[in-house]
């Protein structure tokens, strides 16, 4: 690459004169980045088996696409995105899907999530790429140009797709899936891109090795994001304590600033106070501004994204390549060689400790991201995924049995401390208590567990633990609450709908009787009037039941004595057989009658 | 004296007419305090408090009528939320036993299942679904885990397993960090205090 000196001086002396903000708070801290930034990025051996978590991502995990058995190639995909907020997973390696199953994931819960196991066949088969632009590794003078304007020719729409189907995620540890950030930033219309590369915690290096090696990669990518968002501005943020990777970014973005004035890409050098790189932190520096209580950077305008992203980003969009490989720093006093390595997702950590040299005898605790605000990892069996940034190893004699926690003697030492000028002092009260109303009214969801109150507090509290628990009990109660009403509402509905069958029931019952009292008095009315006119005209209706019963022994009675008056064989009789005919008829009319009583 | 006890009776009619008013055009049809301790109640509807749900019972707390503590699901915390609500003494859990146990759900073991319906019709919150002499099954993320479908079954076949914890429901425990505990210690290596000492500059 061209180094214009004289203007990458210039900007040498715009930034030192650039002014500065400062947030709140904060602590000084020593780096330790010297143990792993000076080698060059290593590669891992590519692993015997795969192992690869279908949620790497915040939202919903990736929906499987493959079964046991199926032939992948390396880049293929594995799960798709099951969500506006997900993310894509594929296959960091060729070989065979030879199960789908739970399995132990770095979470500081040391719980099981879903992965893909591939066994790798050890040829590294691409699938094919389809990369937007082509990336021309010839050495044209005008380089730059010809990709500035290829950028040009995409559309914004066109570069998130590709980011989407690549599986980017914000690499600096939310884990949030890029493209759906592009997508609110550029309906939200941000106006400034932070790109945050101030990598702040101590012994963390791996974006520092990044933009030191790989700086044309970091440029193009976040000349990309620029593109997808029709951002005014960029700003770059990177601690003081890198001057090497600030000075490589330089050389490159001098080049592409030279050619092209709407390319403006501006890199500034924070000072190196930590937690300069928590996003809040960082944009607060840069510009000033303050993201509202509970927001997001999207509320003042302004969108921020992590150095790794826009290399992964640059992949997607000039290779094809989806994520799925990333540099993982393996630091730690108990780890031979500190180095950064670029792993393939899903590379158990176990296999990368070991190519990196770790001293079994020394190992005390295997930590995953900084000392500040990672987690003792549950098994080195787990594998590498996307959040995966730093694999801490501490060495035993460092460890000393941690001091006990004494009461609290209100120095506020805790709340000097804390960068988004909270009082942790006041929440560790409440959250002690379990009182999470009083938690949330000291904006308990405004606290980023940066760890700096812990860090200072005298009685050694684990301040920032409590915070993480009274977190996840409100969460908790919260989800608790949503489904109450969900059942409230189901039992509600329930009671509701059995209540209409009940009356369905009885409406129906109701209807059939009448029904039936219809019938038989629309048959009466037949038979009245087949029977002709014997009873008098003087009594029309009839209704009621008992005139009903009444009618029907007055018909019984009439066809009696109509059977009686036509009785055969009844001419010629003789005397006696006329008397004894009475005798049986008066016979017959008493037992009637007495029947009838 | 007479305009003294006329403006009384002006004022008292007018008052009167306010009062009179106000509590046929407001008129609150359910007491707004059955309401609030219906929303804090698990709406389980399981039965164990001995009312016919949640909202019975809600009433009968209403009314002074049944004690705060009958509800295991709710457990210590709903106690302790109706206290503060009504105002009235934190009691101990009725059956200490029952609120020990963590969230469940029902399973219907498939194969043994003969589609009698009788488990439908006992749920609560129609969180199974089938239809006579076909298979039922639980829609498990409705499921309160109530257990009254539990009795009705005549094969037995409906089990309630504890609710799978996974990394969307997981919570940070709550710290018990002192020196002779290392075991509950060994989870918050977050700051880790030797590394902290170490990155001390």
């Amino acid at each position: 690459m061209s180094q214009p000196l004289p203007a990458s001086i210039t900007r040498t002396i715009k930034d030192t004169l650039r002014h500065l903000w400062s947030f709140p708070g904060g602590i000084k801290l020593s780096g330790h980045k010297s143990l792993s930034n000076h080698q060059p990025i290593s590669t891992a051996k590519i692993a015997k088996q795969l192992i690869i978590p279908l949620s790497q991502h915040i939202g919903h995990a990736s929906e499987p696409i493959v079964k046991v058995g199926d032939k992948v190639l390396k880049g293929q995909i594995l799960g798709y995105a099951s969500g506006p907020v997900s993310a894509p997973v594929h296959a960091s390696g060729s070989g065979t899907v030879v199960a789908i199953e739970e399995h132990l994931i770095p979470h500081p819960s040391g719980l099981s999530a879903l992965c893909v196991f591939i066994d790798t066949d050890g040829y590294e088969q691409w699938i094919e790429c389809s990369p937007l632009i082509s990336d021309s590794s010839s050495t044209d003078d005008n380089q730059e140009a010809v990709t500035h304007r290829s950028i040009a020719t995409l559309s914004s729409h066109q570069i998130n797709q590709q980011i989407a189907n690549a599986g980017v995620v914000g690499l600096g540890g939310a884990l949030y899936p890029s493209a759906a950030k592009l997508n609110t930033a550029e309906k939200m219309h941000a106006d400034t891109l932070i790109i945050n590369a101030a990598e702040c915690e101590p012994y963390i290096t791996c974006d520092d090795v990044l933009m030191r090696q790989r700086p044309e990669e970091v440029i193009l990518g976040i000349l990309l994001l620029k593109k997808v968002i029709g951002a005014k501005k960029c700003l770059i943020g990177i601690e003081n304590n890198k001057p090497e990777a600030y000075q490589a970014l330089l050389n490159t973005i001098s080049g592409y600033n030279n050619s092209h004035t709407d390319a403006q890409i501006e890199i500034v050098q924070v000072p190196t106070l930590y937690p300069a790189g928590g996003e809040k932190q960082l944009i607060q520096v840069l510009t000033g501004r303050e993201v509202p209580s509970q927001g997001l950077p999207m509320d003042i305008g302004i969108i921020c994204h992590n150095v790794a992203t826009a290399a992964a980003v640059y992949h997607a969009v000039y290779r094809g390549e989806p994520l799925i490989s990333r540099i993982v720093t393996i630091t730690g006093s108990a780890i031979k060689q500190p180095q950064n390595m670029e792993v393939p997702l899903g590379t158990p950590i176990r296999d990368i400790l070991n190519q990196a040299g770790l001293d079994e005898n020394k190992v005390e605790k295997i930590i995953m991201g900084g000392p500040m605000m990672g987690f003792s990892l549950p098994s080195i069996d787990t594998p590498v995924t996307k959040a995966t940034n730093c694999i801490l190893v501490s060495e035993k004699s460092e460890l000393a049995t941690p001091p006990p926690a004494m009461p609290c003697i209100r120095c506020a030492r805790c709340s000097d401390s804390c960068p988004m000028s909270l009082l942790p002092q006041q929440m560790y009260w409440y959250a002690k208590a379990r009182d999470l109303e009083k938690v949330q009214d000291y904006n308990i969801f405004d606290c980023i567990e940066c760890g700096c109150c812990s860090y200072v507090c005298p009685s050694n509290i684990p301040l920032v633990q409590y915070f993480r628990y009274a977190k996840t009990e409100i969460w908790d109660d919260e989800r608790e609450r949503n489904k109450a009403n969900i059942a409230r509402d189901r039992h509600e509905f329930r009671k509701e709908r059995l209540e209409k069958a009940k009356q369905a029931k009885a409406e129906a019952a109701r209807l059939r009787k009448e029904k039936l009292a219809k019938k038989k008095a629309l048959d009466a009315e037949q038979a009245k009037e087949k029977e002709g006119l014997s009873q008098s005209n003087d009594n029309p209706a009839k209704s009621s039941s008992a005139d009903l019963i009444q009618e029907a022994i007055a018909r019984a009675k009439a066809k009696k004595a109509q059977q009686q008056s036509q009785k055969k064989n009844t001419d010629n009789l003789s005397e006696a057989q006329q008397k004894k005919i009475d005798e049986v008829n008066e016979r017959r009319r008493k037992k009637a009658d007495s029947e009838e009583i | 004296m007479l305009f003294g006890i006329l403006a009384f009776i002006a004022l008292a009619s007018v008052f009167g007419l306010v009062l009179g008013y106000a509590a046929i055009a407001f008129k609150v049809e359910s007491s707004p305090v059955v309401e609030q301790i219906d929303a804090l109640l698990p709406q389980t509807q399981c039965g164990q408090c001995s009312f016919a749900g949640c909202h019975p019972y809600a009433e009968a707390i209403a009314a002074g009528e049944a004690p705060i503590n009958l509800c295991p699901p709710g457990g210590e915390n709903l106690i302790q939320s109706l206290a503060d609500l009504l105002d009235v003494e934190v009691l101990p859990m009725d059956d200490e036993e029952d609120s020990l146990q963590g969230p469940t759900v029902a399973i219907i073991i498939e194969e043994t299942c003969i589609g009698c319906t009788l488990c439908i019709q006992a749920c609560p919150v129609d969180a199974i679904l089938g239809a006579a002499k076909q298979m039922h099954t639980v829609i498990e993320s409705e499921c309160t885990g109530c257990e009254l479908c539990v009795a009705p079954c005549p094969v037995d076949c409906i089990e309630m397993i504890p609710v799978k914890q996974t990394v969307k429901n997981w919570r940070w425990p709550e710290p018990q960090y002192n020196a002779n505990n290392k075991e509950a210690e060994s989870i918050f290596t977050t700051l880790d205090h030797v590394l902290a000492e170490n990155i001390r500059p």
